[in-house]
């Protein structure tokens, strides 16, 4: 069996195991232990794919494999990888590990809890390895729907009203977007071809551009809606709120990533004129989002809140960055995908620490937390600083690609929006800060003052997404070689 | 090979110490970790010191220029295009040498000082910890050889600066101050980045040998010349490149209408205020017009500079009025830092280039030497006053000179030398920047003369309000300080009352190459200055040497002119109205609404009414297969017509 293959298989097995036990301990170890194969493997292909590419092999996807699979519609399993796709799979494990040892002691059900996590996953595996549209939407489905069952029975607060709200919203952009893909499908075989879902054959084939400009805007906002493109958010507060912790990490770690990528890999890809003749409307949209959800953030006192308004700016700049269409705003959007995937999971574990204590997640009925639980205190400034962009820690490296990227259009329009987006960053101090100062400054609430420490599992998570945060700040050239040559290879249709 | 290759441990050393004391605060208990922090400084102090010799007295001469000497650590630390990229290098000139001596020292004398000011405090780990962390920021950015590489070490100073003035956090003035010193410079801030944005997009560098070249230069003027910059309002885009530049810096450096930070940013421990908020963080802006210097100069006809030299004029100006009235020691420090940065931005603001032209870039950065040696000395001194009497004011105090000699007396040597009293250190670095502005423009050098003697006045009412005026009875008597805050304040009035004999326009000039300026001493200029000194001492001998009803007269007399200034003009009042009563009242709270009621307030709205409608259309669930079917088949059809239809 391939290597990518394995991707999807490890976690299936691991599910089946997981069908055979019921008590929490056993549960836990066996996500664990599967996961921890994940990532050995992902480490794995990142070397292979280094050695590849060192030894000469400039293909745009490595590792490929193409296997019939629906061959009435011309659908292939056809899977491949390249630098960006290398580096997300990483993103993906890590975080789902951190997740599962947030939720090493959920007592609720542990062993189907497990389960849809790791069906979820398995779904962003395979949506990461796609070359086939068609399968893209497959593992993209397999991903979205244990979402509904992971937020209406584990969730709290008005979990079902949220449940179904993203649910449905998700669902409509995914629609959209598969219309979008069935006129792509369509309008490859018009010219006495057979029509096909494959990505690099279509890339070979030229769409025609009034058919783009019709399905380009609809697949844009299809993975836009997850992406949190403005006005398509308002899924994203209320399912983030309602949802459990490890999911809220998954989900905003690398779900709403699907959006940047797919738009990334797919969409811009190949349907290059109508992104050029959409890119002012939505560059709109998108500085709208980035402003508008700092701004929104600055008026939120629940925790989650606060986070997930935040995501809504910090992944506008990810969709901002790749309106920008030049590579190096490019690099920052991929880079800033890794980025806030690490730093909303820390976000969301240390929310999740931190309500699992106190019960509350209402910033100001806490203060002085940081003589409670310090290490928990001192990780969430960590994750406040990397958060407004901090030199030293990812989020600074990723937007001042972004922000560079977009200056370096010669055009005043989206210098004009750059200068925009960058007034951003002191929103983000703001709410921030505020943040910090509320919760974790002040005089300690006497209530809470015989709260435990932070565990050991709680430790492990932590440290694990502490580190990636900083290694990708303080080391960037490293991420951005995988990145230079993927970003390379797929924005070539785009710029002449 | 390069005989500056060990340039790097410099700051590496603070930042390994950071990490080591950051990860061991738990563990290593005071003293222990006070010596090792102060231990790694003394070996940076060392490497300073020998690197000034090496560079200012053996290799750093060639043909009678200074060289500017690039160390690369990591190129293309990240590459944005081919020619932009962070690279992380040190750059050894006559002013990076200089900042690298002025750090160290004060750092030096910090450390140690904060031996005995810490003493028994429960975060005395962590304080070393963040001092270590300052220590490295700043080196880092003295040492940075990249516009955007400043830029990092400038947001690291500015977050060290932010854990340092919370250092007490559970004191919720002092967290809500920190919070203020870290968004209104990062405020500034954005328009520093959207300058480096706009300095590289059009200098297609970020690079200071770069930026600096002549070829740079020349090319971006004729650019300007031949209209291929766009510009506005009779400016190119590129000077307001530039500002925005400065603007970074007048956020750090505290400058008129950004300053309101500095003085809740008294909240902080008193070593911290003398290490950061004194003598070396407030001067990063001062150092970063320095650093782009020919930038500002020569690029259409200095444009830039002049709005440099107004707002240090103003805000010199500025600061020294409120000065007079405040109450609060610390704060009378902080304007008068704010005061005598805008001294230093007056003097770049009205400098020419070459040799003698140059004066005034040259008084500038004196001034930033010794002042930060008599800042720093100064807010030492009113640490270990605060620390005696447990007041931050000064009708707490009084009559501490015969408890207290040694504070006293080196107090008063600070006080002398940032009045203009010859022969501390002051005065020389005070004079030239007089001359160099006279020699500009009446007015600044007019508004100039009258700050010095406002400064003596303030400097000397803090002296004599403190260690005379009454017998103040104390509850505890005050001590001198512990030896090694004495050391501390010792060691800086020497380098106070030496420093001034430096024949610094030897060794830090506009364009690098060395000239011979020295004091006319029968200059009606000179006399002058030295007059309004004595004059402002005097009559704050006058008012304060003993209690008299001299005060309060001058007080109603000025009436409300008084009351503004000691409001500080009301200037904090106003950034409330604009950030809560606008920008969060009227800004963000429409939008959180808008986004809760109205957008998905839509969506909801779809949810239900896709409820309704299915309520009315659930009969075709009907649950027979080929009804189905039928649905199905139907709906294909009709995608397919549209799709034809659209072709």
């Amino acid at each position: 069996m391939d290597i990518l293959t394995l991707f999807i298989v490890v976690p299936v097995l691991t599910v089946i195991v997981l069908l055979f036990v019921n008590k929490l301990e056993k549960a836990r170890l066996i996500a664990l232990a599967g996961m921890i194969i994940q990532l050995i493997m992902s480490i794995n292909l990142i070397n292979e794919y280094m050695k590849a590419r060192a030894a000469g092999d400039h293909a745009i996807m490595l590792f490929e494999r193409n296997v019939p699979w629906y061959s009435d519609f011309n659908a292939n399993y056809h899977i491949g990888v390249d630098g960006v796709s290398v580096l997300m799979i990483l993103l993906t494990t890590l975080i789902v590990i951190a997740g599962i040892f947030v939720s090493w002691k959920i007592d609720y059900m542990p062993k189907e809890f497990f389960i849809s996590l790791i069906v979820l996953a398995s779904g962003v595996y395979g949506f990461f390895i796609s070359l086939d549209l068609f399968t893209m939407f497959v593992f993209y489905e397999i991903a979205v729907i244990p979402m509904y069952l992971l937020i209406g029975i584990w969730g709290s607060g008005p979990r079902e009203y949220a449940a179904m709200k993203l649910t449905l919203m998700l669902m409509g952009a995914s629609a959209l977007l598969l219309v979008s893909l069935f006129g792509i499908y369509y309008y490859s075989g018009t010219n006495g071809m057979e029509p096909t879902f494959d990505l690099m054959e279509l890339a070979n084939r030229k769409m025609d551009f009034a058919a783009q400009k019709i399905f380009y805007p609809l697949a844009f906002i299809g993975f836009g809606t997850i992406g949190a493109l403005f006005p398509f958010h308002t899924w994203s507060p209320d399912g983030h709120a309602s949802a459990p912790t490890a999911v809220s990490m998954l989900h905003a770690g690398v779900l709403m990533k699907l959006g940047g990528y797919g738009i990334f890999r797919f969409i811009m890809f190949l349907m290059p004129e109508g992104a050029l003749f959409w890119q002012d409307f939505f560059l709109i949209l998108a500085v709208t989002g980035v402003t508008y959800g700092a701004m929104a953030a600055i008026q939120q006192t629940d925790l989650k809140y606060i986070n997930a308004y935040s995501s809504v700016s910090h992944l506008g700049l990810v969709l901002f960055a790749l309106l920008m269409i030049n590579k190096t705003a490019w690099n920052g959007a991929m880079l800033q995908s890794l980025s806030h995937g690490f730093i909303t999971a820390l976000f969301f574990a240390l929310i999740g620490m931190i309500y699992g204590r106190t019960h509350v997640r209402d910033i100001t009925k806490m203060t002085g937390m940081m003589r409670i639980v310090p290490f928990l205190g001192v990780a969430y400034v960590i994750a406040a600083l990397a958060n407004l962009g901090l030199p030293g820690f990812s989020g600074f490296v990723a937007e001042m690609n972004i922000f560079m990227g977009g200056f370096l259009n010669n055009d005043l329009y989206k210098q004009a929006m750059t200068v925009f987006a960058v007034s951003s960053i002191v929103v983000t101090a703001v709410y921030m800060l505020r943040l910090v100062g509320r919760m974790l400054y002040g005089p300690v609430t006497t209530v809470y003052t015989n709260l435990p420490k932070a565990f050991w599992y709680e430790k492990v998570a932590i440290g694990i997404l502490v580190l990636f945060i900083t290694l990708i700040g303080t080391l960037p050239f490293w991420w951005l070689q995988f990145i230079q040559e993927s970003v390379d290879n797929f924005i070539k249709p785009l710029v002449h | 090979m390069n005989t500056f290759d060990y340039i790097y441990l410099v700051p590496l050393i603070p930042l390994l110490m950071f990490l080591f004391l950051g990860f061991t605060a738990k563990r290593i208990k005071e003293p222990i970790s006070g010596y090792l922090g102060t231990a790694g400084l003394l070996a940076v102090f060392i490497l300073s010191y020998y690197t000034a010799y090496r560079y200012f007295f053996v290799d750093g001469i060639v043909d009678g220029k200074f060289q500017q000497i690039r160390v690369m650590v990591k190129e293309g630390w990240i590459h944005f295009t081919d020619k932009l990229a962070i690279d992380i290098g040190i750059i050894i000139d006559p002013i990076s040498v200089m900042m690298l001596v002025v750090v160290s020292t004060v750092s030096l004398m910090v450390h140690i000082y904060s031996l005995g000011y810490m003493h028994k405090d429960t975060g005395f780990s962590r304080f070393y910890a963040y001092l270590s962390l300052f220590t490295f920021s700043m080196l880092g950015l003295v040492l940075a050889s990249n516009l955007f590489l400043i830029y990092i070490f400038w947001e690291l100073v500015g977050v060290s600066s932010y854990l340092l003035i919370g250092f007490y956090f559970e004191k919720p003035s002092a967290v809500s101050a920190s919070k203020k010193a870290f968004i209104v410079t990062r405020f500034a801030d954005m328009f520093f980045l959207i300058g480096i944005l706009m300095v590289g997009y059009f200098g297609q560098s970020f690079d200071f040998m770069t930026l600096n070249s002549d070829s740079t230069i020349s090319m971006i003027n004729s650019w300007i010349q031949n209209h291929q910059i766009f510009s506005f309002l009779g400016l190119s885009i590129f000077t307001y490149a530039l500002i925005f530049v400065f603007i970074g810096g007048m956020g750090k450096s505290a400058m008129f209408p950004l300053h309101i930070w500095l003085p809740d940013a008294m909240e902080g421990p008193t070593p911290v205020s003398a290490l950061i908020h004194a003598a070396t963080m407030v001067v990063a802006g001062v150092y970063l017009v320095a650093r782009l210097f020919p930038l500002y100069y020569h690029i259409e006809g200095g444009a830039a500079l002049r709005f440099v030299a107004i707002v240090g004029t103003f805000s010199a100006l500025f600061a020294a009025i409120i000065a007079l009235t405040q109450e609060d020691i610390k704060r009378v420090l902080a304007f008068s830092t704010m005061s005598q940065i805008g001294y230093m931005m007056m003097a770049l603001g009205v400098s020419g280039f070459d040799e003698h032209e140059g004066l005034g870039y040259m008084a500038g950065m004196f001034h930033l030497f010794t002042h930060a040696m008599f800042k720093a000395l100064l807010f030492l001194v009113a640490g270990a006053v605060i620390h005696a009497v447990h007041s931050n004011f000064m009708d707490k105090m009084g009559g501490l000179h015969k408890h207290m000699p040694i504070s006293s007396w080196t107090f008063l040597i600070a006080a002398l030398a940032i009045s203009g009293i010859p022969p501390f250190a002051g005065f020389f670095s005070k004079d030239e920047i007089l001359t160099a502005a006279f020699e500009y423009n009446k007015v600044i050098w007019f508004v100039g003369f009258l700050v010095a003697g406002m400064t003596a006045f303030y400097m000397f009412r803090l002296y004599f309000r403190i260690f005379h005026h009454k017998n103040t009875e104390y509850e505890h008597p005050p001590h001198e300080a512990p030896w090694n805050m004495s050391f501390a304040l010792i060691f800086l009035a020497v380098m106070t009352m030496a420093v001034g004999f430096i024949s610094f326009s030897e060794y830090v000039s506009a364009d690098l190459k060395p000239f011979h300026s020295h004091i006319h001493w029968g200059d009606p200029l000179v006399i002058g200055s030295i007059l309004i000194a004595l004059t402002g001492i005097g009559a704050a001998y006058l008012m304060y040497y003993k209690q008299t009803e001299y005060p309060a007269k001058v007080a109603s007399g000025f009436g409300k002119v008084y009351h503004w200034t000691k409001n500080k003009f009301y200037m904090d009042e106003l950034y409330l109205f604009v950030t809560h009563k606008i920008i969060f009242d009227k800004i963000s709270k429409p939008i959180a609404w808008f986004d809760r009621n109205v957008i998905d307030g839509f969506m909801n709205l779809l949810g239900v009414t896709t409820e309704n409608l299915s309520e009315r259309i659930k009969f075709i669930q009907s649950g027979r297969l080929q009804d189905y079917a039928m649905y199905f088949v139907s709906g294909v059809v009709a995608i397919v017509m549209i799709i034809i239809y659209f072709r």
